[in-house]
């Protein structure tokens, strides 16, 4: 039985976005935190792309000095509330955890993080403060993590920053890209407001072009690129126009801007099984749709994690692998999918075609590359629509420096903070460099 | 099935699991309980000179997330008065003849003392303890633990006690003192029947870092109380085996300190102990704990084909001897299990830092390496590491002959050169 999604109502929507991993109560996390063994060398740190000394939060908040944690997690990663909440730490840190090798529960590691930084970031308590005036003036481009990390350590080390955002709000994929469920626009918020009030300043709505980039370089020392990825890729099938096909990134755009007080349809198909596929998919079971995920290849493949797509499965969404997607059927509206059955070489079997009716699609087979923006840039290396950088995340174009998802052509938001704060190091390293010799 | 059935001196019980004298023993209603619970005696709340209580009694050492490690309390003897404690007590003989029930006393003049015998032994108890292990408070006033510090006065209050009492006394001891046999054997002179230890310690359990009072506060003063818990039971049980081990030292043992499982039990019984009592235990969880106690005991016993507690009284006391008497070329090293061994690396920081940089660790690599020709055999690593059995003390044949410090060549008292 399946129903027409209409406006549901704010509290139901409240009760079906509640965090998958709520904010831990003050005795919880003791617990939690007494069952860390306190490794020596700890892998979990290894795991941690900004290298948290995890066992010492730990530890801290183990004997009631939250405070103190939530320095210990800042000190590597000013964006430690989000990570602690939308980092996949079964991959990550709590998948380094030595209990696995027991066949003990890992230790949560991400919700201690979060209620460590949450503590802090609701008393206000600040740990860093505006390093000495260098006299340097820093566009960053981008307001993500990425750019974030990158403008509060830049600003930590005395210079000026100016973190220019094209969307309404800062935050990148923690305000527009990451499951609701894990992270709340709220909340990012006031991530954001938290981290900036160090001093630097962040212009939204602020779209850079040709034009503008070249004022930039005249009025800024250095420009860090943290500017992520752009739209999804399209399918290159017939039908794609129709109305009801959307892309996965805009639609999750879309959602987390509205709060989830979107309509979706009832019969839904996503295509791909990446990590925003099935965020995709989750999202529109919870209002309400009967979600089929389509992949060309099987569940090995898959780029989605496994706990992920277990979060996919609880929520009753139906996988179909070794299905190509080869024509999006409808007249005005889309009615249909027309898919190809593959064998396990992936290659299509003749006449397996079928027809999965549908109201909505959405298209979930990665995002474009930057490309058109970084010809904007003289000098600037590209490979495979990725900026190139050295060590100190210093482009081709010596005035460039880029990190995140431009970079790395796609990953977590821990990975960008670890770029971003780096990139920072970088660029006072090359203007300061410049400033004594 | 092994039988459990116990007679301390001259004290019959179901089985030998007692409740010590303390809060679980302080009414009738409580003691039947714990009968109908299956405890097998239970030592009565002292009875003494009316006494008042403080609001706020308790306070618990925490270690991480386990409750209560250790429990202190600044209570005195028992706060109801005689009459109502001898009816009570009454009716719980009445209702459970073949349990042990002991009066626990404490009182300053020897008419007292008379009286008190005179009236328990008229209805019915089995026997008696003498509480001079108090530490707080009642000591204060020339009692409880005062009198367990001073062997002449316990010697004496104990004759005063047996030239009375028909019924067997034991003698409760203080662990406050620096040698526990010299009251034991006092008590003894004095004509006691058995002595039960310890007592609880002097301690204070902790201090409210943000008001700076200590614990357990009362009205922002505290007082040192009586330790007792999981974290005392070392202590007891070398207390034990001193006097187990005492060649002049000849009653028996009723074993206190921090018994809550079997095994708890199982050790007092091997350091010499023929009956335990338990308190703690059952402030924190209930009378129900001694279901395991009876029935891990029983088990214990089936597994070592012995049938009674008796046959286990003593076995590893008389493995204690003086360090002079150990074999100084017996030699361990630790060996890690690689298939077990989790990575954690605690073995090799706790090696490097808090004992004898026998531990290496490779980069790259997380089972540590045991560097074998350092290693002196402590055991600090096997007891950090988390994973039971990962790291095992291994015998190593040294080719030697057993050789103690009386005869070791670096003793400049030496009698005997070894080569």
């Amino acid at each position: 039985m399946t129903k027409t999604v209409e406006k549901t109502d704010a509290l139901d929507l409240e009760r079906k976005f509640s965090k998958i991993k709520p904010l831990l109560k003050s005795y919880e996390a003791s617990v939690e935190a007494s069952r860390c063994l306190f490794c020596y060398d700890a892998p979990c740190i290894n795991a941690c792309p900004t290298s948290i000394d995890i066992p010492m939060f730990i530890r801290q908040i183990m004997s009631r000095n939250v405070e103190g944690s939530a320095k210990t997690i800042f000190t590597q990663n000013i964006l430690g509330k989000s990570c602690g909440q939308v980092c996949p730490t079964e991959v990550l840190c709590e998948g380094a955890c030595v209990y696995n090798a027991m066949n003990e529960k890992p230790i949560e590691i991400g919700r201690l993080q979060a209620f460590a930084t949450d503590y802090a970031i609701k008393k206000n308590i600040r740990f860093f403060s505006k390093g000495k005036k260098t006299d340097k003036k820093i566009a960053v481009i981008g307001g993500g993590p990425g750019g974030l990390a990158c403008a509060h350590e830049l600003t930590r080390l005395g210079h000026e920053v100016t973190v220019f955002e094209s969307a309404p709000n800062a935050g990148g994929l923690n305000t527009y890209g990451v499951a609701p469920y894990k992270y709340s626009n709220k909340e990012s918020q006031e991530e954001i407001n938290y981290i900036s009030q160090i001093g630097f300043e962040i212009k939204t709505n602020h779209k850079i072009d040709s034009k503008s980039l070249s004022e930039l370089e005249k009025k800024y020392d250095a420009i860090f690129l943290s500017i992520g990825l752009g739209k999804s890729n399209k399918l290159n099938i017939p039908g794609e126009n129709l109305k009801g096909v959307y892309g996965a990134s805009e639609f999750i755009h879309e959602l987390r801007e509205k709060e989830q007080k979107i309509t979706v349809g009832k019969n839904i198909i996503v295509i791909g099984a990446g990590n925003t596929a099935i965020d995709a998919t989750v999202e529109t079971s919870k209002l309400g749709a009967n979600v089929t995920v389509v992949y060309r290849r099987t569940e090995k493949e898959q780029r989605a994690y496994y706990f992920e797509v277990d979060l996919a499965k609880v929520h009753s969404a139906r996988f179909m692998y070794l299905t190509t997607p080869i024509e999006i059927l409808g007249k005005e509206k889309v009615e249909g999918l027309k898919c190809i059955k593959n064998n396990l070489k992936f290659e299509p079997i003749k006449g397996s075609e079928f027809v999965i009716p549908c109201d909505m699609i959405i298209s979930a087979v990665g995002q474009e590359k930057m490309v058109d923006f970084y010809k904007n840039i003289s000098g600037l290396k590209i490979d495979s629509g990725k900026v190139i950088v050295n060590k100190d995340f210093q482009t081709s174009n010596l005035k460039y420096f880029a990190g995140g998802d431009c970079v790395n052509g796609g990953k977590e938001v821990v990975n960008a903070v670890s770029h971003g704060r780096d990139a920072a190091r970088g660029i006072d390293r090359f203007l300061m460099e410049k400033v004594s010799s | 099935m092994p039988n459990l059935e116990s007679n301390f001196a001259g004290i019959k019980s179901p089985n030998p699991f007692w409740l010590a004298s303390a809060p679980p023993t302080n009414t009738g209603y409580q003691v039947m309980n714990a009968f109908k619970a299956g405890w097998g005696g239970a030592v009565w709340k002292t009875l003494g000179q009316p006494i008042v209580n403080v609001s706020s009694r308790y306070g618990a050492l925490s270690y991480k997330s386990t409750r209560m490690m250790g429990l202190n309390n600044i209570e005195l003897i028992t706060d109801r008065s005689l009459e109502v404690n001898l009816k009570e007590m009454k009716e719980v003989k009445e209702k459970f003849p073949n349990h042990a029930l002991i009066a626990s006393m404490m009182f300053e003049k020897k008419e007292e003392w008379h009286d008190c015998i005179k009236r328990c032994e008229d209805i019915g108890v089995d026997g008696f303890e003498l509480n001079y292990g108090c530490p707080h408070g009642m000591c204060e006033r020339g009692m409880g633990s005062a009198v367990g510090q001073n062997p002449d006065v316990c010697e004496k209050i104990t004759s005063w006690v047996t030239e009375k009492a028909t019924k067997p006394v034991i003698v409760k001891l203080t662990p406050n003192i620096s040698d526990i046999t010299k009251p034991a054997l006092a008590a003894q002179r004095g004509g006691a029947n058995a002595v039960s230890l310890i007592n609880t310690i002097n301690s204070v359990t902790g201090i409210n870092l943000d008001t700076m009072d200590p614990n357990p506060t009362v009205s922002g003063l505290s007082t040192h109380g009586g330790y007792c818990g999981p974290a005392v039971k070392p202590i007891a049980l070398n207390m034990v085996s001193e006097l187990t081990n005492h060649p002049d030292f000849k009653l028996p043992i009723s074993g206190i300190g921090g018994v809550e499982t079997w095994q708890d039990a199982v050790e007092f019984f091997l350091m010499g102990a023929s009956t335990v009592q338990v308190c703690t235990a059952v402030m924190h969880y209930g009378f129900r704990i001694v279901t395991d106690l009876i029935e891990g005991t029983s088990g214990y016993l089936d597994s070592h084909k012995m049938h009674s507690v008796g046959e286990l009284c003593g076995i590893t006391a008389k493995k204690l001897k003086k360090w002079e008497e150990l074999d100084l070329n017996y030699k361990v090293i630790a060996h890690i299990d690689p298939e077990k061994c989790i990575g954690c690396q605690l073995c090799y920081i706790a090696c490097e830092d808090g004992a004898h940089q026998s531990i290496s660790v490779i980069p790259g690599q997380r089972v540590p390496m045991i560097k074998e020709d350092h290693c002196v055999g402590c055991n600090l690593c096997s007891l950090v590491c988390p994973v039971d059995t990962c790291i095992s003390m291994v015998k190593i044949e040294t080719g030697k002959s057993k050789i103690t410090w009386k005869d070791h060549p670096a003793n400049p008292l030496a009698k005997v050169k070894a080569f």
